[in-house]
């Protein structure tokens, strides 16, 4: 039996799951807020092209619009000035076998419900690896905070100074690329750094050293509680948008009962 | 005095919603400079240039010398009723479900005899000032009323039937962000609003002014986007039957013209908002408001939008939103026409810069809040159709009027090159 044979027939038993991590579109779910100066991120929106009636009597569509950071999304290098230079660092460049792969679960959630600006540190990850074993090479490192469980105005938890959630260290992020050299990093978050992450050297340092070393970013991802700290496949395959530095996603995973 | 008028009963469900009526709306090209002069307030008749002779009715020579050199011009609208009558019959559906209608003859100061509608309130041989006001059909007409206030005076049915007046009416203001919503709910309260609805989009972004609002009694906050559809159909099927007056404050706003930015970004955003947002309002609430412009004392009236005066000539400093006005501007037009026959009203509101954190280095005068709120409910009372709200707007109107070309060099003066 191959194993592709041996996958089929575990999806069809049940003893393969798929788990889906991803947010509904929606045109009132939360983006990345800016200064009002900078350009902004669009939210999702839709339009009614017809629905069965006098502008097409058969059939019912519509036009959507948003950005390519909006909802649950993707991150290619190309999105961050630190990766501008990598190669294949747009979508539709990014090899397809990146985007089928392993991922692991860091769970900081009971910290991330104690201190909204909550860190994930290298101490935080040596204490997951000496239960889990070493971050495999190559691999998704999830962050679990249960924050998107957060509704309305909790979720991106907008203050005078700025949005408050948790997020990695400036040093977290270089352990996890320069020892263990993962895939990418993803979070249940608007963005791959903390709320705070601009106050950090250097400033957004998940976005800046990932996409530098040519890495990808998840964020807004969702049920990530419903992930085993090891041993998952995680499928996420951005739209092909030429030179496009991010793209929404349906990202799922496959977890093994 | 007038009786007051009570607030409406909670409608009875059973009961058929009365069809819109109008009065007769045919008038010569002549005629519609009163109208033209009603859609902002003032009282004018045509000057004959040769002889001096105030006309009326408007006509295309002088009654008495036969010039056709007639220019309209705001007169003193002072006089003496000669004469009056009430009504009590007529063919016109409109006048026929109103009845008895008050009607008389007054001198004018300025010179002719005048048919109008009268107040009631006025005495026979006393001194009365004429109002131009539009009516139902969006035409000016004359109205009668005591020299001196009386009590309850905007109460009378004939007076109100020739305002939006807020009193007892539930208002929608579309955007809880717009610096200018604290000003404008108080405002619109302080006139007698029965119930303000305040639409707030991305309750996920808190803004100071929910906090400002959301506690005050008759104030509702409710979800509301004019950027997206959905949110602006959702409202509409919840509040659409009981929005009498809507005020669309929603506004995109960021400095610069074409080559400020070299991308398209803002601009589509003020185009979303500033002109497709209004556009989504009108299709889900204006079908709905547009039937029930004979429901009552709480009648669907008007339909107002903020607008700059810079959608009347562009000021390349806030170019692209200039654009965005000019289209909303030119839509609101498209709706006079389209809601023309309900009798439902469309007030433009045009202001200069205001204290937004984006005119902030705009230098005075600015229109503030305040002031804006002002404009708006005295606008609504009066029924107007064009508000000119502040110097600047008021200036800019002037320089349009007498040259617009003129207008648009000085606004366009170039630098000193790059």
């Amino acid at each position: 039996m191959s194993s592709l044979n041996q996958l089929v027939s575990g999806l069809a038993s049940g003893a393969v799951r798929i788990v889906d991590l991803t947010h509904t579109l929606d045109p009132d779910f939360p983006v990345i807020v800016l200064p009002p100066e900078f350009g902004q991120c669009a939210r999702f929106r839709m339009e009614e092209i017809s629905a069965y009636d006098h502008r097409g009597p058969a059939w019912k569509w519509h036009n959507i619009s948003m950005s390519e950071h909006t909802g649950t999304h993707f991150d290619a290098p190309s999105h961050w000035i630190s990766g501008k230079d990598v190669p294949n660092g747009s979508v539709d460049e990014i090899p397809a076998e990146a985007f089928v792969g392993p991922v692991v679960v860091i769970d900081c959630s009971k910290g991330a419900a104690e201190n909204d600006d909550f860190e994930l540190t290298p101490e935080i990850i040596a204490g997951w690896e000496s239960e889990h074993g070493r971050i495999p090479e190559d691999a998704w490192v999830l962050m679990r905070t249960d924050w998107s469980k957060r509704r309305g105005a909790d979720y991106l938890n907008m203050r005078a100074d700025g949005p408050h959630s948790p997020g990695p260290t400036p040093e977290a992020i270089r352990f996890l690329i320069e020892e263990r050299n993962i895939r990418g990093f993803g979070t249940e978050t608007v963005g791959t750094d903390a709320g705070q992450g601009a106050h950090y050297v250097p400033p957004y340092p998940a976005h800046y050293l990932l996409h530098g070393a040519g890495k990808y970013g998840l964020q807004c991802l969702a049920n990530l509680d419903q992930l085993p700290a090891t041993g998952a496949v995680l499928i996420a395959a951005p739209l092909k948008i030429k030179n496009g530095t991010g793209s929404p996603l349906r990202v799922l995973a496959m977890v093994t009962e | 005095m007038s009786s007051p008028l009570s607030p409406p009963l909670k409608k009875d469900p059973q009961k058929r919603t009365q069809s819109p009526l109008r009065p007769p709306e045919a008038r010569s090209r002549a005629a519609l400079g009163l109208t033209a002069a009603a859609a902002e307030g003032r009282f004018a008749l045509q000057v004959c240039d040769d002889c001096g002779t105030v006309q009326y009715p408007p006509r295309d020579v002088c009654g008495s010398c036969l010039s056709a050199a007639l220019e309209w011009q705001d007169i003193s609208p002072a006089g003496t009723l000669l004469a009056e009558t009430r009504i009590r019959t007529s063919i016109n559906l409109y006048f026929r479900e109103r009845t008895p209608w008050r009607m008389g003859s007054v001198q004018l100061e300025a010179g002719p005899v005048v048919l109008c509608h009268v107040h009631g309130d006025c005495e026979r041989g006393g001194a009365v000032t004429l109002l131009n006001r539009l009516d139902a059909s969006g035409q000016g007409v004359l109205l009668a009323v005591p020299k001196d206030r009386t009590s309850n005076m905007e109460d009378d049915p004939q007076m109100r039937a020739l305002s939006a007046a807020p009193k007892h009416r539930r208002i929608l203001i579309t955007d809880l962000r717009n610096p200018n919503t604290p000003a404008l709910v108080s405002a619109l309260l302080e006139a007698g609003a029965s119930t303000i609805f305040v639409g707030e989009a991305e309750s996920w972004r808190p803004h100071a002014n929910r906090d400002l609002i959301s506690g005050l009694e008759k104030v509702s906050v409710l979800p509301l986007d004019v950027t997206d559809t959905s949110s602006v159909q959702r409202l509409a099927g919840e509040i659409g039957g009981k929005t009498d007056i809507l005020v669309n404050n929603a506004r995109f706003l960021r400095p610069g013209g074409v080559l400020a930015r070299g991308d398209t970004a803002f601009a589509r955003e003020e185009m979303e908002t500033n002109y497709l947002g209004l556009m989504r309002l009108a299709q889900a609430f204006g079908p709905g408001m547009c039937t029930r412009t004979n429901d009552g004392v709480n009648s669907a009236v008007a339909w107002v939008n903020v607008l700059s005066v810079f959608a009347l000539s562009n000021t390349p400093d806030f170019g692209c939103f200039s654009a965005s006005n000019a289209a909303a501007y030119s839509l609101c037009q498209s709706l006079r026409g389209e809601f023309r026959a309900s009798g439902l009203r469309v007030m433009t509101v045009f202001t200069g810069p205001d204290d937004d954190d984006w005119t902030q280095p705009v230098p005075p005068p600015k229109v503030t809040s305040k002031a804006l709120a002002k404009a708006i409910v005295s606008g609504l009372q009066q029924g107007l159709e064009d508000v000119w709200c502040g110097d600047v707007a008021m200036e800019i109107r002037e320089r349009w009027r007498r040259d617009p070309k003129v207008l648009e060099r000085e606004l366009t003066q170039g630098g000193e090159g790059a």
